[in-house]
């Protein structure tokens, strides 16, 4: 089905599309029919900067326990950051 | 002029709120006045394989037309992308689908070769806004393929706006064939004999098949849903329904 299930968030960062790098403002992140993984339903992400236009998109279409594992690296890459070394991509 | 000849082709036209937008539009070059489809993409977008299917009614000598549901969120993009971005900003309003396929019916109503009927076809998402076109709007048949949330509640936590919509069956305005996937849990087979019923009571006129060892979208020949003994009835199906529906 289309499962019409999505979240969006604001996001800081860049990303790099089909035409280079750009600054991405917004993920979505759904559990939908993919448009080129061979699966039926994927978890997908979005990372996008609307004010570019619908080309500034980097996207990925992941079997679900391979999101899972991703999401736990992210997470464990996060955690082992030195104290020292966690600052935000914005300037104090 | 071959008698099977046909032309497709990127078009502009009227939807809803008077919105200039893009369509696809194939069309028999020869042959009576005919019968208008108005095809309805899925989510994923304004894609090829749904450009091939607006292009197999043509071979089949109907007009057809796909409108592009999401002109106004990424004129020009690619179909996935502008998909992303729909998804993005909360999809594709019920009330603004009705007024794009509504301008589209109208294209075709007034196209040289029309014969005045038209019908609508949806798959996935599209088969439940090709019922909800149906309730809206003055039509001659409709089909759903598989088309979730119909009848059903959404679970918790989905911010795109899908309301069900079986209590309009009462204002259905043509025959309805719905094509199903026994193993398909959105719409589930509950769910299927829920809009049965409510058809029934409504007294509408209805056509229902469900395909044993097919589940969603089994009509989607680049999925590794497609179930070719399925797809092949049901088109068969659907040749019927609009012969009986769609004649002059």
């Amino acid at each position: 089905m289309c499962t019409y299930q999505t979240t969006t968030l604001p996001v800081e960062g860049s990303g790099k599309g089909a035409e280079g790098w750009f600054t991405v403002t917004d993920a979505t992140v759904y559990f939908d029919h993919p448009v080129h993984a061979p699966a039926a339903h994927t978890l997908n992400i979005d990372l996008i900067n609307p004010s570019r236009g619908a080309g500034a998109r980097v996207a990925v279409e992941l079997d679900p326990d391979a999101a899972r594992q991703l999401a736990l690296a992210i997470l464990e890459t996060l955690e082992r950051v030195p104290d020292e070394l966690k600052v935000t991509s914005t300037p104090a | 002029m071959s008698t099977d000849a046909m032309r497709a082709e990127t078009v502009t036209i009227e939807g809803h709120e008077g919105d200039a937008i893009e369509a696809y539009l194939a069309q028999p070059l020869a042959g009576d006045p005919t019968g208008g489809v108005v095809v309805i993409h899925h989510m994923p977008g304004y894609d090829e394989p749904t450009k091939e299917i607006t292009r197999r009614f043509a071979a089949q000598g109907y007009l057809a037309i796909c409108p592009n549901l999401y002109s106004r969120e990424a004129p020009g993009a690619s179909p996935d992308d502008a998909a992303a971005a729909a998804r993005a900003q909360g999809g594709v309003p019920d009330a603004r689908l009705v007024g794009d396929v509504g301008g589209a019916a109208a294209f075709l109503r007034s196209h040289s070769s029309s014969n005045g009927k038209v019908a609508t076809i949806g798959y996935c998402s599209g088969g439940r806004q090709s019922f909800l076109a149906a309730c809206s709007l003055d039509l001659d048949a409709a089909v759903d393929c598989y088309g979730a949330f119909v009848v059903g509640t959404p679970p918790d936590g989905f911010p795109l706006s899908v309301e069900p919509i079986v209590h309009l069956a009462k204002d259905l305005s043509c025959p309805l064939l719905g094509l199903f996937g026994a193993e398909d849990q959105y719409p589930s087979p509950e769910q299927v004999d829920e809009l049965e019923q409510a058809l029934k009571e409504a007294d509408k006129e209805f056509e229902f098949h469900s395909y044993e060892d097919a589940g969603h979208a089994f009509f989607a020949v680049d999925r590794p849903s497609y179930r070719p003994e399925a797809a092949k009835d049901g088109w068969q199906r659907i040749w019927e329904f609009f012969g009986r529906n769609l004649a002059g």
